[in-house]
């Protein structure tokens, strides 16, 4: 008896479906970078650049006229740009999570998405940043965040929360793209030993004479680890730093110390679902059903589940706490974010972000891909909609009544958010053209035939 | 004249690669190298490689970025420019860390990649191996080889190739260069 539970092995469905080979991993991944894109690939990236000249022209304007063509108003002196700011670095946050948390953690589903994913961080992140960058007004004047000797001896003030979010984004931007880049150098090995001509010697000079010597394997995946291992506890302090640009004020409905995780849960919420949305675009118009299968949506739709429920649980507690504290200004931001002015985006956000996931717990609709999604657009706009109800609704109802405002965003306000889609989509289809979207390395480690043991087990050569 | 700079073979699978090179090790192989186009578990083990030191590299900058972090900050709000802002005093370390951490972190990515880099000799764009015609096209794709350098101390071409071909290795090339 329990010689024959000993002897029977358990194991887990294949993460790869349709009987893959290294080889075929490697012909099916690299083939999309060698050969003409799909029609749709050009139509995507015409609609893309055209989106992206709207936001150079709307930051063209920006600088010649002003930051007083956004809808700003004297109480609201933070409007879109920084609900853009937040809303763009949250979404990165799922690709930090895929490539390095789960990877702590051993996850070996994250394979087929990660590159995807920390390519959408990096392209996230420079969204991010643009809009700090281009809201400080002068922006000719920007290198006064950065602590450089000038004439003037002045040195920034490191005891604010604006310098530390500008420090801990600029830190994970680096480590995000040097991640990526690790992660990337024996992909492009790969395509390089497949190329010919001048495509050759500029993967090739990309590639570093990487030869997959175990020798080289050794310090890499240590470097791999590590690198993991740095920025899993980065990429929750980012956007705990980035709530403390909030928390630390004392506007009613940001000074509280539920921040830090909160943004933390829904920043990765937000990110699955872009992820998400990205991903089943990308394996239906290039055929990679196999190796982004309906499993891998099935454990993301899982995290959104976990993350939803617990950004639903802060919406909830944030309301307790307004209550318990017994501090009028307090309750009074959090009944009014319910059922004031801007109670209709109050009621879009709780409708995305708390509803919506919740449909989650039924596996058939973690398996269906068309639910997923929509289910995905949604929870983009439910956190897009959080960071505007955090930053406009706060501001606009401070503590003295003859100060308050309502915040309308102008047209330029709109084209510079649109705008910056075309800036994210324009760079992530180039990614897509030109470079393996999928890590090939990592992906043959999980096929079987990548355990020297497999063969001990009873498998076949 | 030809001068010869190793001796490649090419193996089946990752089980007989890692045959191999056990065998290598047993036989007092020093200089030799298993390509594979993915990571091998075990792999380090049995070809009897010690532990990467690439940790303590990363350690010493690492801890280097958070002390030039905490530093920088120090130096600028109570030598450079005392100032107070919102009441808080000069070093008010408490709101230093956030920085302080995120140095650490930076100095310690770069550490991790361009130690990597150190430790392999990367960037080399050229390598005896690569003097093959079967070999890199095959060892990012889906072929596991063994490289055995010529600066071995058992290394002697012939009988070389000959055990290489005796522990599973097929397509045995001996690399040479015009001498």
């Amino acid at each position: 008896m329990s010689n024959t539970i000993k002897n029977s092995h358990i194991s887990d469905p294949p993460l790869i479906i349709g009987n893959q080979t290294f080889k075929s991993i490697t012909d099916s991944i690299s083939r999309i970078t060698e050969i003409k894109p799909p029609k749709e690939w050009y139509i995507f990236f015409g609609l893309a650049v055209s989106v992206l000249l709207i936001l150079l022209g709307s930051i063209g304007y920006l600088f010649w006229e002003g930051v007083g063509i956004w809808g700003l108003n004297n109480p609201v002196g933070w409007g879109w740009a920084i609900v853009n700011f937040v809303f763009w670095v949250g979404i990165g946050h799922a690709g930090t999570l895929i490539s390095a948390i789960l990877f702590l953690f051993r996850q070996k589903w994250r394979t087929s998405i990660n590159r995807f994913a920390e390519s959408m961080t990096l392209f996230a992140v420079i969204c991010a940043l643009l809009f700090p960058a281009i809201h400080v007004g002068r922006v000719w004047l920007i290198y006064y965040f950065f602590p450089v000797p000038n004439q003037m001896g002045m040195w920034p003030n490191f005891r604010s929360p604006l310098l530390w979010d500008f420090f801990a984004v600029g830190t994970y931007f680096t480590v995000s793209l040097l991640f990526w880049y690790t992660g990337l150098i024996p992909d492009l090995a790969t395509l390089r030993d497949r190329a010919k001509g001048l495509r050759k010697k500029v993967l090739g000079f990309f590639a570093i004479g990487w030869r997959g010597g175990n020798r080289q394997w050794q310090h890499y995946e240590l470097a791999y680890l590590v690198l993991a291992g740095l920025s899993a506890p980065l990429v929750l302090s980012v956007h705990s730093v980035v709530s403390s640009d909030f928390a630390t004020g004392i506007i009613p409905g940001w000074h509280s110390t539920i921040f830090p995780p909160y943004f933390v849960a829904g920043a990765i919420f937000s990110g699955f679902a872009m992820v998400m949305t990205l991903a089943i675009v990308a394996r239906k118009v290039y055929n990679l059903e196999h190796f982004i299968t309906v499993k891998h949506l099935s454990l993301m739709a899982k995290v959104m589940l976990l993350t939803g429920s617990m950004v639903g649980y802060s919406y909830a507690m944030e309301f307790f706490i307004a209550w318990y504290s017994g501090n009028g200004f307090e309750s009074f931001a959090f009944i009014n974010r319910a059922l004031g002015n801007y109670a209709w985006a109050y009621w879009i956000m709780v409708s995305c972000n708390v509803i919506v996931p919740q449909f989650f717990w039924s596996k058939r609709l973690r398996n269906n891909v068309a639910f997923l999604f929509v289910a995905s657009i949604l929870v983009n706009v439910g956190m897009w909609f959080e960071r505007f109800v955090i930053v406009v609704t706060s501001l606009a109802r401070d503590y003295l009544p003859s100060s308050w405002d309502y915040f309308s965003p102008t047209i330029w306000d709109i084209m510079t958010f649109i705008g910056s889609f075309g800036l994210f989509f324009t760079l992530f289809l180039l990614f897509i053209r030109f470079l393996p979207m999928i890590a090939m390395a990592e992906v043959k480690t999980v096929l079987p035939e990548a355990d020297p043991h497999h063969q001990d087990n009873g498998g076949k050569s | 004249m030809k001068k010869p700079l190793g001796v490649l073979a090419e193996f089946s699978s990752s089980a007989t690669l890692m045959y191999a090179a056990e065998n290598l090790r047993d036989n007092g192989y020093k200089k030799f190298d298993c390509h594979s186009p993915f990571p091998i578990h075990g792999m380090d083990a049995a070809m009897g490689m010690k532990r990467s030191h690439l940790g303590f590299i990363i350690a010493f900058f690492a801890i280097l970025g958070g002390l030039i972090g905490f530093g920088l900050q120090s130096w600028s709000h109570s030598i450079a420019y005392p100032i107070i802002i919102s009441g808080k005093p000069y070093f008010a370390w408490q709101s230093y860390i956030i920085i302080t951490f995120e140095l650490f972190v930076l100095f310690a990515a770069f550490a991790a990649v361009f130690g990597m880099f150190k430790l392999n000799r990367l960037p080399m764009f050229h390598h005896p191996v690569f003097y093959s015609d079967r070999f890199s096209p095959k060892v990012t794709n889906d072929g596991f080889y063994v490289s055995i350098e010529a600066n071995d101390p058992k290394f002697e071409p012939d009988s070389t190739a000959d055990f290489l071909k005796s522990i599973g290795g097929s397509n045995v090339e001996i690399l040479e260069e015009d001498a």
